[in-house]
């Protein structure tokens, strides 16, 4: 190099020279655990302890829940009339009594719920199809681009538009006991932020149910969104196929082996799909409604880390080693040569 | 340059007999006769105006080493970018997603792949910025250039012009190809070094045409004009064929005029020459190759995990698309609820295969999660910072030059620890190319008392042994040896210390000896300060300094500021003797034309006498001859013969009475030799006055005959004359090795590593650096192929080639037959061999015996072949291999190999810039792999197995939900919870695996050198591995989804009655992967600092508080996340539970896994660690010796095997004795 370069270097000798830091030469204090036998057999044993009695608690909670389910689809309908014809007609009559036997004291509040099964409410087309926007502030009701095929009629926008407020469900129950009706409270069965936020007290429901394809239930155009909570609900897309939606609460207790009678407007075509659909009573507990998989899997998976922790300690009575044991470094195991 | 020195103008060819005589007229060569293609460049000698219009415009001496420039950047940078696969599926994704088809929004696609091709293409430009500013550098120096009218002036390098005329000074490189016209020299010869370029040491002389030796100052350059016709650029270095025409006359040129680019000029004041090759047409440049992009086995490997991973991607794509095509068909109809067929036929059950068709794409977008989008990026991110802590090492960091170890290319930081053979240069890499007067053996007797290190650890090393856990024992074993170890004094300390190699670095006790003196380490007071005069055999002590101080062609310098001399030798060996000589108080200080002047201090020491030789002939050093004489008459009259030579030549030459020492000479010669020393002998003959005239007479007629045979005639003359001769001694210099070689050798060594040399060295040098090294010892069985077939045969190429074949064989039958475990093999071979060794049909047979060899010595190797070689080793036998060199010569094969280290903080930049990794000694190359290479190649392989996982274990979960979504390509995440899947949530976890996992400590992965051999057994990215932890993302997924599932399925997920809608089931579900994955990491990693623990629970903390933040903001973007935790999610006990279940479900299996292996079968840095962890390193330091010390690999090279087998040497010998004494003491029990 030219003595030019050789004559810069010492000066920047000084700046080259790498700083020492603790970070930088990788020497940051450190722990660094280790699986010993002990602590393995610490954390299955542990794991174990725990999981049962969450287990065991998970299951008496649902234990406690007191369900009833029925189907009533099938029943609901005269069995010489074709299913889809009768569903769709204005003129027939809907009207189904059930009776139902309560099983165990439920006691209130007891909740009711409308399942639907075969029903894909977490179709793609479908969860798309909805504006939140329009759903909210009135001054957005034109916003209905993602709600095709139920945005618009004549023009003009629907609200609330889109697939899913337009496969609104629209069975009703009505409950007795004993000849005594029972009310149905349908407060507050939809989350507070959807009542709040999401969908506005001022936006009301427009051109809806006009089209010449009629989906499901109807609104009434002079109760704001926000206090539809039918709708609310139901716009809240259900995560599998098979699933539930809260329809009102019963506000008093159920005694053992009462006979309910439901009168059911039977309206929601499920026939043409092949869904089921049942009426459902539930109370709950912390864990929600009934629900025995998940003690269960406690149960199972703390079993499973008690089963780990014997089989650890037979194996290592059987065949010990010791921590830090050079024998078991591979020069030794395999010496050179073999 | 040259202020304050003195210089003697001389004829130099006077002192050559051989080299450059020069016949008187040129009638025997014509000037070459070609013609055609090949031959067509025109040169103008100062005219170089004529070269800026074609055709004779030449390229510029502007060069540029960069892949792009700023036009070309984008595109190219671009290209490259989507050249890999998973770049190119994510681009066409983010175009799809402009589309209706898309699952997701578009910005989620193109936002993430802007930022990942962004940083890689900003991490590209910053490295060839980097490289244009090294050009720069070089492209920026300044020469001295003929501006018209004799006038010279500076110019930068880049503007240099073909034809220009150039004046080169001392000591400066040259900078373009340049043909020589004169130098300072009276007769025009220069002094050239050539190291940059083919690693050759010794000074390579060049002269200029007789024609053109006027032209030696500036003004005489006004009126030059001169045409040269000559070759094309080609990359030979040692060719060139052209005519100067110069005065209506044409003169051959060859390549002894030709100044290459890149060498240097030496010991000559300064050189003029013309312009013939700049820039990239230069010979150097030429020789350069394209810096290929090179790819660690690791990333080649993970490319074919993406391509599965890309099969599972299409598979399950297909069988959405199925799906939806059956769905569409047969159950879409009687979905009133969602209103097909829809204007666009996405769902059209009429035309179910166009929209199966459509749907395709969705999933093969939706599903694009398989393939991780950041792992690219991550893996650069972290390499970049891996590369960070390679460069800031302060163990690394070399003191004397001022550089730090630098990470070129990134690209290659784990291929470090996977490394299986290490090809090195040997001068600038392992040796520092200077010579240090160590020892010598006169009439008999050895001087120098450094004691061998191999005799010192071997010593050492059975002491330890023999003493072993009880030193009451070793007492009553060792004291008969007591007498005579070296150690004895310091054998306390020594037991307490470790049997380290540092305990005999040389330099240790270089600090406490009297300041160095350059090319002199000699040690021993009989000869020093005029002691000698008190030894016997003065007579020939005093033959022998003279031999040192006049037997040689060097020119004195006298500095004037420190009144001493610095000599200017053509090969380091004889500066050492120089230097010595002075020292012992022969200051050899002028030479004339005919006489050589030396500063005796003899009779006495303290007053010097300057005394004159006449030197009346000089028969100089050729490869051929090994030996150089003076014959010189001295003050007295008395004509002397000096001689100095390879042993073996001059013991053959000795008279009859000159052989009295030559028993007790070569022995001292073969201690010598073992421990790498180069020898030399010395020897002397008086010639009586008639003899010589005679002899004279002959010598004349030669030295003036004409014709090629004129070497020949010489050769033959001297020959007559350099007998008879009396030996005085011999002489052993040290090829110094840099500081640490032979220990690092070792280390490298013991960790499992092969090491060839590649050298253009001559033999002889090359097997005494492997002796120097360790690499060659004693008791090891060198094979030497060399070219030897006899010229007479037919076809002597032929010949040759079946000699070497039958050579090869013979070796590798040896080997096989060979019974001894502890026999090694040691390969040379020099370079015309090589050649044929090399070709196709051989190039197999000769590396299965070179790979049974236990080092390999290639000697006299053309850049070329070390890059072939190279190429040979890394695609003969599929392993990993690391070249390291400094120079130019080096470039080749620094690019050819797996890794490229260059030497930095040297002169020439060539081999640094050809390197992905430059370091500033060879020493650190054990740190660079050992420590750096093992944890990298660890922290890469561990981060790209959890990608995976992690990615698999998440992309599934989304296929499971689309089988429950009727294949419509519905995901149950939010959009935004996708995206910072990736980019936030998991991937600084991951990050912080890559940059700051340690399985062991820097110190252990020094002590166990073994260790790293996990790097290039691949035990950490093996198939199984990955499938395993592909198998783990597998069970994740399906734990995550159906648990989730199953638990929330239909009824109420809390007290208040509500059921779970999607969006409560995807958070849910997405906050167990998030869990599940960070708790994964945690289980991975070995080593917390709080940074990780800060970057893992802080991903966990993030995601909560993205929630609560996502969840507080307007149902405008966060859509039904809407207070999802604040009013859904965090009241509901299944919530925490869920959460709970799943992550210790998860991760149940592989810490199962982790636990048993551990305990029952585990790996070596398991134990280590455990060892470490409870401190039983320090609690039982003698198990901890043991260890290490068996932790090495059997190794038959490097210094520890050479002790061993000195060990096994004594052993042998001890136990003779004691069955000898045993015998006796029965004997007469009896």
């Amino acid at each position: 190099m030219s003595s030019g370069e050789g004559s810069s270097q010492p000066s920047s000798k000084k700046s080259r020279q790498p700083k020492y830091s603790r970070f930088t030469q990788q020497e940051l204090p450190a722990c660094k655990p280790i699986l010993t036998p002990g602590l393995v057999v610490t954390t299955f044993i542990l794991v174990g302890v725990i999981f049962i009695p969450i287990g065991l608690l998970s299951l008496s909670a649902s234990e406690r829940v007191v369900e009833i389910v029925d189907r009533y689809d099938e029943d609901c309908i005269p069995s010489d009339q074709e299913k889809t014809a009768f569903i769709q007609s204005d003129k027939t009559n809907k009207t189904c009594v059930r009776s139902l036997t309560v099983p165990k004291k439920m006691q209130h509040p007891v909740y009711i719920y409308y399942q639907l099964d075969n029903f894909y409410q977490n179709h793609r087309r479908y969860v798309k199809s909805r504006s939140d926007k329009q759903l909210r502030n009135p001054e957005n009701e034109d916003l209905t681009s993602p709600c095709e095929p139920e945005a618009r009629i004549d023009n003009k926008p629907i609200v609330p538009c889109g697939l899913v407020a337009w496969s609104l469900f629209n069975d009703t129950y009505g409950f007795s006991v004993r000849g005594m009706n029972l009310s149905v409270n349908k407060k507050d069965i939809a989350w507070d932020s959807d009542k709040n936020y999401k969908f506005g007290s001022k936006v009301y429901p427009k051109n809806f149910q006009q089209g010449s394809l009629i989906g499901g239930g109807k609104l009434d155009e002079k109760i704001p969104l926000s206090e539809q909570e039918d709708l609310l609900v139901w716009m809240r897309t259900a995560a599998l196929p098979s699933f539930r939606k809260l329809y009102g609460r019963i506000e008093q207790d159920l005694e053992a082996n009462e006979k309910i009678t439901v009168v059911i407007q039977n309206n929601y075509n499920a026939y043409a799909f092949g869904g089921k659909k049942k009426l459902v009573l539930s109370t709950t507990t912390w864990i929600g409604g009934k629900n025995n998989f998940l003690g269960l899997g406690y149960i199972t998976i703390g079993g499973l880390c008690l089963f780990n922790a014997t089989t650890f300690i037979v194996m290592y009575l059987i065949k010990p080693r010791p921590c830090g044991d050079p024998s078991y470094l591979s020069w030794n195991r395999n010496p050179p040569g073999n | 340059m040259a202020r304050g020195r003195i210089r003697a103008k001389l004829r130099r060819s006077n002192l050559y007999t051989f080299a450059c005589l020069r016949p008187t007229t040129q009638e025997t060569e014509g000037p070459h006769q070609f013609q055609g293609p090949g031959y067509s460049r025109m040169v103008y000698c100062n005219q170089p105006h004529v070269h800026e219009k074609k055709p004779l415009r030449y390229r510029s001496n502007y060069i540029s080493t960069t892949k792009y420039n700023i036009v070309t950047f984008l595109p190219k940078a671009i290209f490259e970018q989507f050249r890999r696969v998973a770049n190119l599926y994510f681009l066409l994704a983010a175009i799809l997603s402009l589309t209706p088809v898309a699952p997701f929004s578009a910005v989620s696609m193109i936002a993430p792949l802007a930022f990942v091709v962004g940083l890689s293409m900003a991490k590209e430009a910053l490295e060839d910025w980097r490289r244009f500013m090294q050009d720069m550098k070089v492209n920026l120096r300044k020469t001295s250039v003929h501006k018209g009218d004799g006038v010279f002036g500076y110019r930068s390098w880049r503007k240099l012009r073909v034809g220009d005329i150039v004046k080169v000074e001392k000591d400066k490189f040259f900078p373009a190809d340049i043909l020589l016209l004169s130098s300072s020299y009276e007769d025009g010869i220069c002094y050239v070094e050539t190291m940059n370029l083919d690693g050759e040491t010794n000074l390579k002389v060049k002269r200029a045409l007789e024609a053109t030796l006027a032209f030696d100052e500036d003004l005489s350059f006004k009126d030059f004009t001169a045409t040269i016709r000559c070759e094309d650029p080609n990359p030979n270095l040692y060719t060139f064929v052209g005519n100067l025409e110069y005065d209506r006359q044409v003169y051959p040129l060859d390549p002894s005029q030709i100044l290459l680019r890149d060498s240097k000029l030496r010991n000559t004041a300064y050189v003029y020459g013309v312009v013939i090759f700049t820039g990239h047409d230069s010979k150097v440049m030429q020789n350069a190759t394209k810096s290929p992009s090179k790819r660690s086995k690791i990333e080649k490997q993970m490319d074919k995990i993406i391509y599965i991973l890309f099969t599972l991607l299409v598979l399950i794509s297909l069988i959405s698309s199925i799906g939806f095509a059956i769905k569409v068909k047969y159950q879409l109809p009687n979905w009133w609820y969602l209103q097909a067929p829809d204007s666009q036929n996405f769902y059209n059950p009429l035309r179910p295969e166009l929209s199966g068709t459509f749907h395709l794409v969705t999933a093969l977008i939706l599903y694009g999660y398989l393939i991780p989008i950041s792992l690219y990026v991550s893996i650069e991110v972290v390499k970049v910072l891996q590369a960070l802590f390679i460069n800031k090492d302060i163990n690394m960091y070399d003191e004397e030059t001022g550089t730090p170890a630098q990470a070129r290319t990134s690209n290659l930081n784990e291929e470090l620890g996977q490394v299986d053979t290490i090809l090195s240069d040997k001068t600038g890499t392992l040796t520092c190319n200077q010579m240090d007067f160590l020892k010598c053996s006169i009439a008999g007797t050895s001087y120098g008392k450094k004691a061998s290190d191999v005799e010192v650890a071997a010593a050492k090393q059975m002491a330890m042994d023999l003493e072993g856990p009880d030193p009451e024992l070793a007492n009553v074993v060792t004291p008969k040896n007591h007498t005579t170890l070296p150690w004895e004094t310091n054998g306390q300390e020594l037991r307490a210390s470790e049997i380290e190699l540092e305990a005999v670095i040389t330099s240790k006790d270089e600090t406490d000896r009297k300041p160095a003196i350059k090319g002199f380490s000699f040690e021993d007071d009989h000869l020093m300060d005029g002691n000698w005069l008190k030894e016997p055999n003065t007579d020939f002590i005093l033959l022998f300094f003279r031999i040192l101080s006049l037997c040689h062609t060097a020119i004195p310098e006298l500095n004037e500021e420190t009144g001493t001399f610095t000599y200017e030798a053509e090969s380091p060996d004889e500066g050492a003797f120089l230097v010595a000589a002075r020292e012992f108080g022969f200051e050899f200080c002028k030479r004339t034309q005919s006489s050589v002047f030396v500063r005796e201090r003899y009779p006495s020491f303290d007053k010097p006498v300057e005394r004159e030789f006449k030197v009346l002939n000089l028969l100089d050093f050729t490869s051929k001859r090994k030996r150089m004489s003076v014959i010189l008459r001295d003050e007295n009259g008395h004509i002397l013969l000096l001689c100095k030579g390879a042993d073996s030549i001059i013991f053959d030459r000795l008279s009859k009475n000159g052989k009295m020492f030559i028993e007790s000479t070569t022995k001292h010669l073969n201690e010598y030799g073992e421990v790498g020393l180069r020898t030399l002998a010395l020897a002397y003959r008086k010639l009586d006055e008639a003899e010589y005239t005679a002899w004279n007479e002959e010598f004349c007629k030669a030295k003036t005959s004409i014709g090629g045979d004129r070497e020949g005639m010489l050769e033959r003359v001297s020959d007559m004359m350099e007998r008879e001769l009396i030996l005085v001694g011999a002489t052993a210099v040290e090829d110094k090795l840099q500081k640490g070689v032979p220990q690092c050798i070792d280390k490298l060594a013991q960790a499992g590593l092969k090491l060839w040399v590649l050298t253009g060295d001559k033999m002889e040098t090359a097997i005494n650096i492997g002796f120097a090294c360790s690499l060659l010892r004693q008791g090891m069985k060198q094979i030497c192929i060399a070219a030897n077939a006899d010229s007479l045969a037919q076809d002597p190429k032929k010949a040759v080639k079946d000699s070497i074949s039958m050579q090869i064989a013979n070796a590798s039958q040896m080997i096989k037959l060979e019974k001894d475990p502890h026999a090694a093999f040691a390969l040379i071979i020099d370079g015309k061999s090589l050649t044929y060794a090399l070709e196709d049909d051989m190039k197999y047979q000769f590396l299965n015996l070179a790979v049974d060899c236990a080092s390999v010595i290639c000697c006299r190797v053309s850049p070329k072949q070390k890059a072939l070689v190279t190429r040979l080793v890394k695609e003969g036998t599929g392993k990993t291999t690391l070249a390291i060199g400094d120079g130019a010569n080096d470039v080749g094969m620094i690019q050819e190999a797996d890794i490229g280290v260059g030497i930095s903080g040297v002169e020439g930049m060539q081999a640094v810039m050809a390197s992905d990794f430059s370091i500033a000694q060879f020493r650190f190359l054990e740190r660079l792999l050992v420590i750096h290479g093992h944890w990298c190649y660890k922290r890469i392989a561990q981060m790209i197995c959890y990608f995976f996982y992690k990615n698999i274990a998440f992309g599934l979960t989304l296929f499971y939900f689309e089988a429950f979504t009727g294949f419509s390509g519905q995901s149950v995440y939010d959009d935004w919870y996708m995206i910072l899947f990736n980019v936030v949530l998991t991937s600084l976890p991951v990050i912080s695996l890559g940059v700051f996992e340690q399985d062991v400590s820097s110190e252990v992965c020094l002590q166990f050198p073994a260790l790293y051999q996990q790097g290039p057994k691949n035990l950490f990215f093996d198939w199984y591995r990955i499938f395993g932890w592909m198998g783990n993302g597998l069970y994740t997924s399906l734990i995550i989804f159906f648990l989730n599932v199953i638990i929330f399925y239909d009824q109420a997920f809390r007290a208040g009655g509500q059921t779970a809608d999607m969006s409560a089931v995807g958070t849910t579900m997405f906050t167990c992967i998030i869990w599940a994955v960070n708790c994964q990491i945690a289980l991975t990693m070995s080593h917390f600092t709080w940074i990780q623990h800060f970057l893992v629970w802080g991903s966990v903390v993030t995601w909560y508080v993205f929630l609560f933040i996502y969840g507080e903001m307007s149902p405008v973007f966060s859509g039904n996340a809407y207070k999802i935790l604040v009013e859904a999610l965090a009241p509901a006990p299944i919530y925490w539970s869920t959460t709970l279940i799943v992550t210790v479900a998860c991760n149940l299996p592989y810490l199962t896994h982790i636990a048993f292996q551990r305990c029952f079968n585990p790996m070596d840095h398991h134990v280590i660690q455990e060892i470490k962890y409870y401190g039983k390193d320090v609690e039982d330091r003698h198990m901890w010796r043991r260890e290490r010390s068996k932790a090495r690999q059997k190794t038959k090279i490097g210094f520890t095997a050479r002790v061993d087998a000195r060990i096994r040497q004594l052993k042998g010998k001890l136990q003779k004795k004691y069955s000898t004494l045993g015998g006796r003491s029965t004997l007469a029990s009896s």
